[in-house]
């Protein structure tokens, strides 16, 4: 449907919103700030945490506000964020290309992947160069690039495959000698011969023998991690592990086409291809994005909406999230812009599960979709564990066969969600109590140091009196005397400082007014 | 003669099975986590004393000598108590009235132009969560706030006040589906 | 622009609770033709007055319960609950004894546990169950299958014998109804008969046909077709009728070569009673079955098995309903002892334990 006209560069917006937090992993650390202006290409952010990314100024510009705007989630909720004004100059900062990589360690290599804030553009945005650094206890075998589109409709890595292969195949190369991989196997569905040819030429211009392409069947949800790995090789990932424990790295065709653009050009991840597809759409096509351009702004160059129009998806018809404005920016996760003119299981009434098993069926993960759904719906966390609630990878295959149109996903993300919830309130509750221990050993050690002062000064004390009373009696009444005057004093005193506390003292005039407002008012309240 | 017999191997028997059960209980002892630390895990840790004990703990303690109920805990909540019924095998006991609803996590600010550094809040303070010396403004760690409100009483100038945790896109959480028509007797 | 949202998938799911039910109600018209064929109006009776009240039991009670009345009603279940019901109920049973095996379906076998979906047992074999124990006399009032030497009524008769209870002037009940075979054989096996005996008997022997009986081989054969055509729509699972019809054809075959002349061959446990229908069309009623793969095997064997054991040595000629309750009793057990190996994890995993979350 979208892959009938070329890749389209989307132009320049007035307004880019550029959110913080893109990515998997912790926030970066912003870098400038209001007022100033940036470059193309210039980091506004530092990732300090390792599982972090950058980001970078998709064009020149004046920073005209950090604040929190509303983010592309299905929240709806706000995030923060850096709204650039465009100076339309597009003037490029100083890029540093790198002119052979093979002189670079891998070390380097990675680095620079990670200031130029690569992340893997498939859909879930995990930072790239922590992917490309699997550690010595994981020699890498084999690297997998997922060139099978993740889900019907969208057509971005197709179009990206057709027009610029020889990037994708350089990125490739890089990535093989970033990770001393033996092969790299691209696997590609088999109802895009056209990118499949493109790749081809490209190799053949190149002569990687280690890199092959890869045929596989167009079933949804192969587009999948594991999946795409088993249907490769034959192997499946464990559970509670990762593609390289078992000696293999997935990536993206579009993060292998960053990579090449991060190495030879310098140039950090500043823009995307998106997928602007669906019945809502008036021209459908793929559009070469600079992150944080509005997605109204992506749709309106694409003819607009038609009439009947009436969601708007981020991400695929199966596994997207529907957005509830499309004021959102285009952030380097998001991968297609869908929009449908039907409203889906509106007026379409959900049944009771029948427990036709159905789901059982079509489940890639192997699981049994409606058990899931019966525990996560009467909040058994402990059981949906059981069932391997997290081994989901909310392909979205269940809730479509259903005939009982129960929207199953959601209940799992219910489920999720609160389980994490769960997990934080846990950890959070643990912390509180080793902190309170703490506190409380702390406060006990304070006070057996006090009384241990204490006593040792009474020791003390009755010592003196002791040796004095034993030195001489004479010397008795003079000294009676002298503490006697000493407790007049201090009595003097207590009854001339009890009325204010020690910690209003030294007030200017406005806090001792305040105070005394504040004192007013307790006490009216106290007499009501 | 018979009963003689009738008693020795009674006798055998009984002394054999205490032998097994006395092994038994050797072999397959279990070095259970005391019930208290159980009950204490489950307690959301704000050492609010709300409960009316003096901490979570005190709490905890408590409920394992079967002297406090187990709906009791405010900011726990329905969830709190079902735990805890489940984890004692008790009955569940209905919250009382105000607290029937999800509790909505809080924390506390300073609105630091009143603060004036009385530091009578930071010895309220459960978890030493307040930053701040005598006659410096005071602040909140907001990350190690537990929302348990304990500084509010003693400050003397009302400067405390209690917010809402915010969520997140991060921390967001699905809302389960409505099941008008699933449920049985709902 | 503002827009609704709602979670994924996006796409509109082809299938609905209704589209399989009027798969189900419509691969059962062949071998319901050829009941009504060879047993006559009291088939159309039987369900027609099924589905009248199944509909307003159903109704009534979703009413009761507060439920939305019209998407519930046009599922499909109760009138299939219902059919089911008649083709199983002999067809000259009272009007009485169909209604409360009907009511009883629908208010004991569904609402009571919560409504379509929360049932654990099968409907319909509930209210069979609760008239073949309550009136065993009534359940025995079958029509002779198109066979010489018996009265076959029209539809008056028919009608005045249901509504009425009496018998058309000039005949008795024996000459309008007639043992089952497999009620007959069961009996006269009890006589220490041998098959030889009873194949061969004069009065009994015309009944058993070529394989089945004369008119159930040919219901059951058409009642096989359709579940075949659902089993390759997919609409049913075929391990349940695979796992039941293999285990009984292999435990009849076994105890046939081992006696020929005392048990029943297999071929005539295949095609007699209601076999067929309940292979493909009772037990795989998706409520109440296992949903797991290898689950599903297990109750499809499971029925298989208690039927052969009811049919050779219990007190009912033929044992579905209640091979299929007890099967239906275990279906939570085998769900959770059969749980496919999920993607990533290995099978020494099972039965399943939680996995502590614990991300330390």
């Amino acid at each position: 449907m979208s892959t009938a006209s070329p890749i389209r560069r989307a132009s320049l917006p007035e307004q880019l919103i550029i959110p913080l937090h893109q990515h998997i992993g912790e926030n970066s650390e912003i870098l400038v700030t209001k007022g100033e202006r940036v470059l193309k290409g210039q980091p506004l952010t530092v990732a300090k945490a390792y599982v972090s990314a950058p980001i970078h100024a998709p064009s020149s510009g004046i920073v005209t506000d950090i604040a929190e705007y509303p983010a592309p989630h299905p929240s709806g909720l706000s995030t923060l964020c850096i709204v650039i004004k465009t100076d339309g100059e597009n003037e490029w900062a100083d890029l540093e290309p790198v002119s052979n990589y093979r002189d670079l360690s891998t070390a380097e290599l990675r680095n620079i992947i990670r200031h130029a804030g690569i992340v893997g553009l498939g859909g879930a945005a995990f930072p790239t160069a922590v992917k490309l650094n699997p550690g010595p206890d994981h020699p890498i075998d084999t690297v997998i690039i997922n060139a099978a589109e993740c889900e019907p409709y969208i057509s971005c890595d197709d179009m990206l495959m057709r027009e610029r292969a020889d990037e994708v195949i350089s990125g490739i190369e890089i990535i093989l000698h970033t990770l001393g991989a033996k092969k790299a196997l691209i696997a590609i569905e088999n109802n895009k011969p056209e990118a499949a040819e493109a790749l081809q030429k490209s190799l053949g211009r190149t002569a990687n023998e280690n890199i092959h392409v890869v045929a596989i069947p167009t079933i949804y949800p192969t587009g999948g991690e594991k999946q795409l790995i088993k249907v490769l090789t034959n192997k499946e990932v464990p559970s509670d592990g990762l593609p390289i424990d078992i000696g293999i790295v997935v990536q993206n065709v579009g993060t292998t086409a960053a990579i090449h653009r991060a190495i030879h050009f310098g140039e950090p991840l500043i823009s995307r291809i998106i997928t602007v597809t669906g019945n809502g759409i008036k021209q459908p096509q793929n559009m070469d994005v600079l992150i944080g351009t509005s997605m109204a702004e992506v749709i309106q160059q694409c003819g607009g909406y038609t009439e009947n129009a009436k969601q708007l998806i981020m991400g695929g018809p199966m596994m997207g999230f529907s957005m509830h404005t499309d004021h959102l920016p285009i952030i380097k996760g998001c991968n297609c812009l869908l929009v449908e003119t039907t409203e889906q299981r509106q007026g379409m009434q959900t049944m009771p599960c029948i427990r036709c098993g159905e789901c059982t069926r079509v489940c890639p993960a192997n699981l049994l979709p409606q058990q899931l759904y019966w525990h996560a719906s009467s909040r058994n966390f402990d059981q949906v564990q059981d069932y391997h609630l997290f081994d989901c990878i909310e392909c979205g295959c269940c809730a479509h066969v259903c005939p009982s149109h129960i929207p199953l996903v959601q209940y799992y993300r219910f489920a999720k969600t609160e389980i994490w919830n769960q997990e934080r309130d846990r950890k959070k509750s643990d912390h509180a109590r080793v902190r309170h221990d703490f506190r409380q050993a702390r406060l006990d050690r304070e006070k057996r140091e006090r009384d241990e002062r204490l006593r040792k000064k009474k020791e003390m004390l009755e010592k003196k009196k002791q040796e004095e009373s034993q030195a001489s009696t004479a010397e008795i009444d003079p000294k009676k005397a002298a503490i006697n005057a000493a407790l007049e004093r201090v009595k003097m005193k207590k009854a001339s400082t009890t009325v204010t506390p020690k910690n209003t003292n030294n007030l200017t005039e406005e806090q001792q007014k305040k105070i005394d407002e504040v004192d007013k008012q307790r006490q009216a309240s106290k007499t009501k | 003669m018979s009963i003689l017999s009738a008693i020795i191997t009674l006798s055998l028997i009984a002394g054999l099975f205490g032998l097994i059960l006395g092994y038994a209980s050797i072999k397959f002892h279990v070095e259970g986590d005391p019930v208290v630390d159980k009950i204490d895990a489950i307690l959301p840790q704000t050492q609010c004393g709300q409960c009316s004990f003096p901490g979570c703990r005190p709490y905890a303690e408590a409920i394992a000598s079967g002297e406090a109920p187990i709906n009791q805990c405010p900011p726990g909540g329905e969830a709190t108590m079902l735990a805890l019924a489940d984890l004692l095998g008790v009955e569940p006991i209905a919250l009382s009235e105000e607290h029937a609803d999800e509790p909505v996590k809080t924390v506390v600010t300073i609105d630091e132009t009143t603060c004036i550094g009385c530091t009578l809040c930071i010895q309220a303070c459960p978890v030493d969560a307040i930053l701040g010396a005598a006659k410096q403004m005071h602040t909140i760690i907001e990350s190690e706030c537990t929302g348990c409100n304990l500084c509010i009483p003693p400050c003397p100038v009302d400067c405390i006040a209690i917010v809402p945790v915010k969520i997140e896109p991060d921390t967001w959480r699905w809302p389960l589906p409505e099941q008008a028509h699933t449920a049985p007797g709902a | 622009m503002q827009f609704k949202t709602t979670s994924s998938p996006h796409y509109t799911p082809e299938n609905s609770v209704n589209t399989i039910m009027r798969r189900v109600l419509l691969a059962m018209i062949p071998g319901t033709l050829a009941t009504i064929f060879f047993f006559g109006w009291g088939v159309i009776i039987n369900m027609l007055l099924a589905c009248v009240v199944a509909l307003g039991t159903e109704a009534l009670m979703l009413g009761m319960r507060n439920r939305a009345i019209k998407p519930y009603l046009l599922d499909g279940s109760a009138i299939l609950t219902a059919c089911l019901l008649a083709l199983a109920l002999p067809q000259l049973a009272p009007w009485w004894l169909t209604c409360i095996a009907t009511v009883s379906a629908i208010i004991f076998g569904k609402h009571l546990y919560g409504g379509l979906g929360f049932n654990p047992f099968n409907p319909a074999m509930v209210g069979y169950v609760i008239a073949i124990i309550s009136f065993p006399k009534e359940m025995t009032q079958w029509v002779p299958p198109l066979l010489e030497g018996y009265t076959h009524l029209n539809f008056l008769q028919t009608f005045q014998v249901i509504f009425g209870g009496q018998v058309p002037a000039g005949l008795s009940w024996d000459a309008i109804t007639m043992a089952t075979p497999l009620d007959t054989l069961k009996t006269q096996l009890g006589l220490e008969l041998s098959i030889n005996d009873i194949h061969q008997h004069e009065v009994y022997g015309p009944m058993f046909g070529a394989v089945g009986g004369i008119g159930w081989e040919w219901i059951n054969g058409l009642f096989l077709a359709g579940g075949l055509w659902l089993a390759m729509k997919r609409v049913i699972d075929w391990r349940i009728p695979a796992g039941l019809l293999g285990t009984l054809f292999f435990l009849s075959n076994s105890f046939a070569l081992y006696d020929y002349s005392s048990f029943t061959p297999p071929t005539f446990h295949m095609f007699s009673g209601g076999i067929m229908l309940a292979a493909f069309f009772i037990a795989t009623d998706p409520v109440t079955a296992a949903t797991t793969p290898r689950g599903r095997w297990i109750f499809g064997a499971g029925i298989g098995f208690f039927i052969f054991v009811i049919r050779t040595w219990g007190g009912y000629p033929d044992g579905i309903a209640f091979a299929v309750l007890l099967m239906n009793m275990t279906t939570p057990l085998l769900d959770y002892y059969t749980m496919p190996r999920a993607f990533g994890h290995h099978w020494r995993e099972f039965p399943q334990h939680t996995k502590k979350h614990d991300d330390e």
